[in-house]
């Protein structure tokens, strides 16, 4: 379970997050909305710690993320996440992308390393790339590598920032077919995302950010029916 | 005529190995300050990337002389330099020394420019996976990152290698020095330049020949 209580996070003197409180329970798929600059990526940041808070905390599963004797390394393998842009690592074969981690972090031997690497990019439907160099990936592909990537350190939950955003039109289908397809094996996920057909379709509660504020959240049906705050409202009506 | 004292002699086959001598002369001392430059131009380009204000603001301006202050003025300087502290270096260890300092002030801007190269998003991917700040680095900047400089460094080196016909001016045999003592003796620069110059061009040639190669195999 994730515990977010009282999160405040500042850049310098602009303030991002201004008090969130959010839990997100095992098995659980929330799907975060809001216009740019509304604070819901740096909120993922927060959650494995790529990004330091100034107040509150982020706990998981008991373990406060933020504390001073946290093991950071460790608390990351655990939580998976997936960004806007892909991010291959370009010298290395899609195989080898995804074996990288399980081999140097988990120490796992080569051989298991591969192995695991092989399953996952099957698992994404990469099972005819194994060999390829990213540079000869569509955007989509790369986007699925990037996935497989981060499953290979069997995380129990999945951070997407944006996931599809950085794609062509055409290849945004392949990357939440994917995502989908995690959420029905119960993979706990939050997703910060603009596809609004994804949040409404696949999660099970949707948040809606203004300004650093966590203005409205509950099911998709709810929000997308009859949203209660007037920005969520403005939003909506925006991006239908 | 049969009196007569000849001063100059020819230029004859011994030459060309004393010339190949000093050519393996000029191959070690570059190939020396080279790969001795090249480890701390990275540890340094690291720094300039890495380091806090106080590390960039020393190590900035003081790499910035050792690039701007012509080669010829720090040998010479160096040369006389360490007699009067009391460390007399011969011309080989002096010359090294100030040719890796100068190999490592170039080198330096080429490694932080590759690190620079590898942006936030990517060593965040690197990081949420788990790895450490050091895995990051070994894995994920430094082959990145160094092989996009790569050219650039093989520029360094090709130059640097070139540049170390300035020893010569300490008295270091190297093969310039003995190009003119060869001179000197048989007054025929044009042969003895055109063998030096085909000598230089020896020693370049495969490097940047290996390293068209290799750029080519991480290309594909």
């Amino acid at each position: 379970m994730i515990e977010i209580k009282g999160l405040h996070k500042y850049f310098g003197a602009l303030h991002v997050l201004k008090g969130i409180d959010l839990n997100v329970e095992k098995g659980e798929v929330l799907s975060v909305i809001g216009s740019s600059g509304s604070g819901k990526s740096t909120l993922l940041y927060c959650i494995n710690a790529l990004e330091e808070i100034q107040k509150g905390a982020v706990i998981v599963d008991g373990v406060d993320v933020h504390a001073k004797s946290t093991d950071m390394n460790k608390l990351r393998q655990n939580l998976g996440m997936v960004f806007q842009q892909w991010n291959s690592f370009p010298h290395l074969t899609a195989l080898e992308n995804v074996a990288l981690a399980p081999q140097i972090v988990k120490k796992h031997s080569k051989t298991d390393a591969l192995a695991i690497a092989e399953k996952q990019l099957r698992h994404v439907g990469l099972g005819e790339k194994l060999n390829v160099y990213p540079s000869a990936l569509s955007g989509g592909q790369q986007q699925r590598l990037a996935i497989a990537r981060a499953l290979a350190m069997e995380p129990e939950y999945m951070l997407f920032d944006e996931a599809t955003s950085a794609l062509d039109p055409e290849l945004v289908g392949e990357v939440l077919e994917t995502m989908r397809m995690l959420a029905e094996e119960g993979m706990t996920m939050i997703c910060v995302t603009h596809e609004m057909g994804f949040a409404r379709d696949v999660s099970d509660r949707v948040a809606y950010f203004h300004q650093g504020v966590m203005e409205e959240i509950g099911p998709p049906e709810q929000i997308f029916g009859d949203p209660k705050s007037e920005h969520t409202k403005k939003f909506l009506a925006n991006v239908r | 005529m049969s009196n007569t004292v000849s001063v100059f002699s020819g230029f004859q086959l011994n030459d060309i190995w004393f010339m190949a001598e000093a050519a393996g002369r000029t191959m070690l001392i570059s190939a020396v300050s080279i790969v001795v430059g090249t480890m701390v131009g990275i540890v340094c380009g690291w720094g300039m990337n890495a380091g806090n204000f106080i590390v960039r603001s020393t190590l900035g301006p003081v790499l910035d002389l050792f690039r701007s202050v012509p080669l010829l003025i720090q040998l010479v300087l160096f040369y006389n330099f360490f007699p009067i502290i009391g460390w007399a270096l011969d011309p080989f260890a002096s010359g090294i020394f100030v040719l890796s300092l100068y190999t490592a002030a170039l080198v330096t801007q080429v490694a932080r420019a590759g690190i620079d190269s590898v942006g936030l998003p990517m060593r965040r991917a690197s990081r949420s996976l788990g790895m450490s700040y050091w895995q990051d680095m070994r894995y994920v900047v430094w082959p990145i990152g160094l092989r996009a400089v790569f050219p650039a460094w093989v520029g360094v080196a090709l130059s640097v290698m070139k540049d170390s016909a300035l020893v010569s001016v300490l008295g270091y045999v190297e093969l310039l020095r003995a190009s003119q003592i060869l001179i000197t003796r048989t007054q025929e620069p044009f042969l003895i330049l055109a063998v030096a110059g085909a000598f230089y061009f020896a020693l370049s040639y495969p490097l940047s020949k290996y390293s068209q190669k290799l750029e080519e195999r991480w290309a594909s």
